[in-house]
């Protein structure tokens, strides 16, 4: 099969055969292609032309401007799912950067048992968010959860309630998603810290360097490319959040955890408004250009300059 | 002085002895080389001394103080590294002052010496640069200021011109030479590369699977190499060795290659008196490729020194012809005038220098005369 395959292509003679022995790839590869890359593409496209009609519980045809995109940007839904996408995109990228640069630094100080540490902290990104969610929201809840558990052992002043507090709640949310994919980070950082140089760390030594001012001014410089690819992939995670906060609060106490996906849904799929849920769907999609599209002109600079140097 | 002894030193790691009782004295002011095939433990023992690495036993005195429990940064030391190690989110002004910003020297005097450096290696116009905008030559030079800065007791090179390409290699190594005769300084250099040792180094040592076989200036490294690994190691083509019997002959020493075959070469050696006791047995014949030569060559001496050799392969380099020829049927390198190109598969008659010939034990591989 492959001689033959072999001799058709350099007699430039394409034969049946060949077409026949590379079906597979071409399955493969292009079957899935073309279906995600229609999918993606297409039900994008349907989306924006909903958000322009005057949709309601089912698609129908018609132009009504930007009336959806007003009516969902005046929402009160809408704008404090926008300020708690600020909070809690902000601070869950903040956050989970510091402890997974944190673990990535603990474990790079080489422990013992790293592999199972490594293993344990990368875990959770196994876990669906829906599981993420529930057992958090087991966890934190005050009735049965850490609250409880406190309680019992004796120290009845304890209160952990910020599950069901209005301004609390969102930090919920903060939590699970850094438990959920701060390992992520760690593992990043933690390729980032093994690709430094070992003599660099041997020069620096011999400069008289002490272990801080060697990460603040030598090692972790290094690491500013790895650290602008961890931000943008957990804001995307973050601009999309949808199942987490769902499992979790639900958007609850009352819309104090709203997020711009869970908008989305509420209007598509619970108030039978298909032409605005389309509007506020087309509006997440400009907030997470707003953020992919600086980072690829970013990246197309650094190859630029790469190819350069 | 002695600016670093090293006393009876050894490293093992698990299993694995990677340095071997090491005895190391060197004077101040001297530039020593330690060079060895890959594995033989150099590196190690740089680090070592460095303070980046431990010791399993043996001490290490700098500057005749014990350093074994000081660290590297207070050891009065400096370092080069193959990969050149700058900071590379620095520029290179700060990667030359960063051990300065360490040590807490005043800005006005880092300021200065930073000056005085640069204007050293001639790296002024770089000094705004990062270090991905230079090239390895330049790269290599701030790597030195970086050293050269400190002005320490002990400057340790590990392997800084390997990364170089060849013709970059020789002018950096002419530089290095250049500086150690200005400033005088200490100088442990650690290559595997034997042209870098014997051109630049006052003084070698020849490592070899964790001991140091041989400790000397390069002349008597390249002419009295202590043992076969020497011999063979040092030079390039490394020296000719081929079994050999040792004969006395009315009153003289003969060594005779392939004796008893039509072709075997007898040579008559005089000033070889340490052989005696080897006469009737087996030894080990050394002759350095440039030792034989075409018949018409006059080694200075007494009357020359001629054999018929057949020819197997001629390489003419430009600057020489090199010519493999079998001496009483062992293979033998012999570097010959660039213009005389013998026919391989004919017999050509060729001159050696017997002055310069090495005889080495079979059983220990020492050298005895």
């Amino acid at each position: 099969m492959t001689d033959a395959v072999s001799t058709a292509t350099r007699a430039g003679r394409p034969v049946i055969s060949d077409v026949v022995g590379r079906l597979p790839e071409y399955l493969m590869i292009w079957v899935p292609l073309l279906l995600s890359a229609a999918h993606l593409i297409s039900f994008s496209l349907w989306t924006i032309w909903i958000s322009f009609t005057p949709s309601t519980l089912v698609p129908v045809s018609g132009w009504v401007g930007l009336r959806n995109y007003t009516a969902v940007l005046a929402s009160r839904n809408w704008q404090i799912a926008f300020d708690n996408l600020l909070l809690f995109g902000s601070a869950f990228v903040l956050l989970s950067l510091l402890t997974g640069l944190l673990l990535a630094i603990l474990l790079d100080q080489r422990i013992r048992g790293e592999n199972v540490l490594r293993s344990i902290f990368l875990y959770p990104l196994a876990v669906s968010f829906v599981v993420t969610g529930t057992v958090w929201s087991w966890l934190l809840n005050p009735g049965i959860g850490i609250q409880k558990l406190v309680h019992d052992l004796g120290w009845t002043s304890f209160r952990f309630d910020w599950l069901v507090d209005r301004d609390m709640a969102i930090w919920t949310i903060v939590i699970a998603a850094i438990w959920q994919s701060s390992g992520f980070a760690m593992a990043l950082f933690l390729a980032g810290l093994r690709s430094v140089d070992a003599d660099i760390i041997k020069a620096a030594q011999i400069d008289g360097a002490g272990p801080f001012r060697l990460y603040r001014r030598v090692i972790l410089p290094t690491l500013w490319p790895i650290t602008v690819t961890v931000i943008v992939v957990q804001l995307q995670f973050a601009i999309s959040a949808f199942d987490l906060v769902r499992a979790l609060t639900n958007g609850g106490p009352g819309i104090a955890t709203q997020l711009p996906a869970l908008v989305v849904y509420d209007l598509m799929f619970q108030r039978s408004q298909l032409g605005r849920g389309a509007a506020a769907a087309v509006l997440m999609l400009l907030i997470l250009l707003a953020v992919l599209l600086p980072y690829a002109a970013w990246r197309y600079i650094q190859r630029r300059q790469a190819g350069h140097a | 002085m002695a600016a670093l002894s090293i006393r009876t030193l050894s490293k093992r790691y698990a299993n694995l002895e990677v340095l071997k009782g090491i005895d190391l004295d060197i004077e101040s002011g001297e530039f020593t080389v330690l060079v060895g095939p890959s594995g033989c433990g150099k590196s190690t023992l740089l680090n070592i001394v460095a303070g980046l690495d431990r010791p399993s036993a043996g001490t290490i005195e700098i500057g005749g103080r014990v350093v074994n429990d000081i660290p590297p940064k207070d050891r009065d030391i400096a370092m080069v590294f193959q990969s050149y190690a700058l900071y590379p989110s620095m520029t290179v002004r700060q990667n030359i002052t960063f051990g300065m910003e360490c040590r807490h020297v005043p800005k006005i005097e880092q300021e200065k010496a930073v000056t005085n450096v640069a204007k050293l290696l001639q790296i002024e116009p770089l000094l705004g640069r990062k270090p991905s905008q230079l090239s390895g030559g330049q790269r290599q030079r701030v790597a030195m200021g970086r050293a050269l800065v400190r002005n320490p007791l002990l400057f340790l090179f590990d392997e800084p011109l390997s990364n170089l390409d060849a013709k970059l290699r020789v002018e950096m190594r002419m530089e290095i030479k250049r500086l150690h005769q200005r400033i005088g300084a200490t100088i442990v250099y650690v290559t595997h590369d034997q042209i870098e040792a014997m051109t630049m180094a006052t003084r070698i040592a020849v490592m070899h699977q964790g001991s140091v076989q041989q400790f000397a200036d390069p002349d008597t490294v390249y002419r009295y190499p202590a043992n076969l690994f020497v011999a063979r190691f040092m030079g390039s083509p490394p020296m000719n060795t081929m079994p050999a019997r040792l004969e006395a002959e009315n009153g003289s020493l003969v060594v005779i290659i392939g004796a008893g075959r039509p072709d075997e070469v007898r040579l008559r050696l005089k000033g070889y008196d340490a052989a005696a006791p080897f006469v009737g047995r087996e030894v080990v014949f050394g002759i350095r490729p440039e030792c034989i030569a075409e018949g018409s060559r006059a080694f200075s001496g007494d009357a020359p020194v001629l054999v018929n050799a057949p020819v197997e392969m001629v390489e003419p380099t430009g600057a020489e012809t090199m010519v493999l020829l079998r001496l009483g049927g062992e293979p033998a390198m012999a570097r010959i005038s660039p213009d005389i190109r013998p026919a391989p598969g004919a017999s050509a008659s060729f001159a050696l220098d017997t002055r310069r010939i090495c005889l080495f034990d079979p059983e220990t591989e020492r050298l005895i005369a």
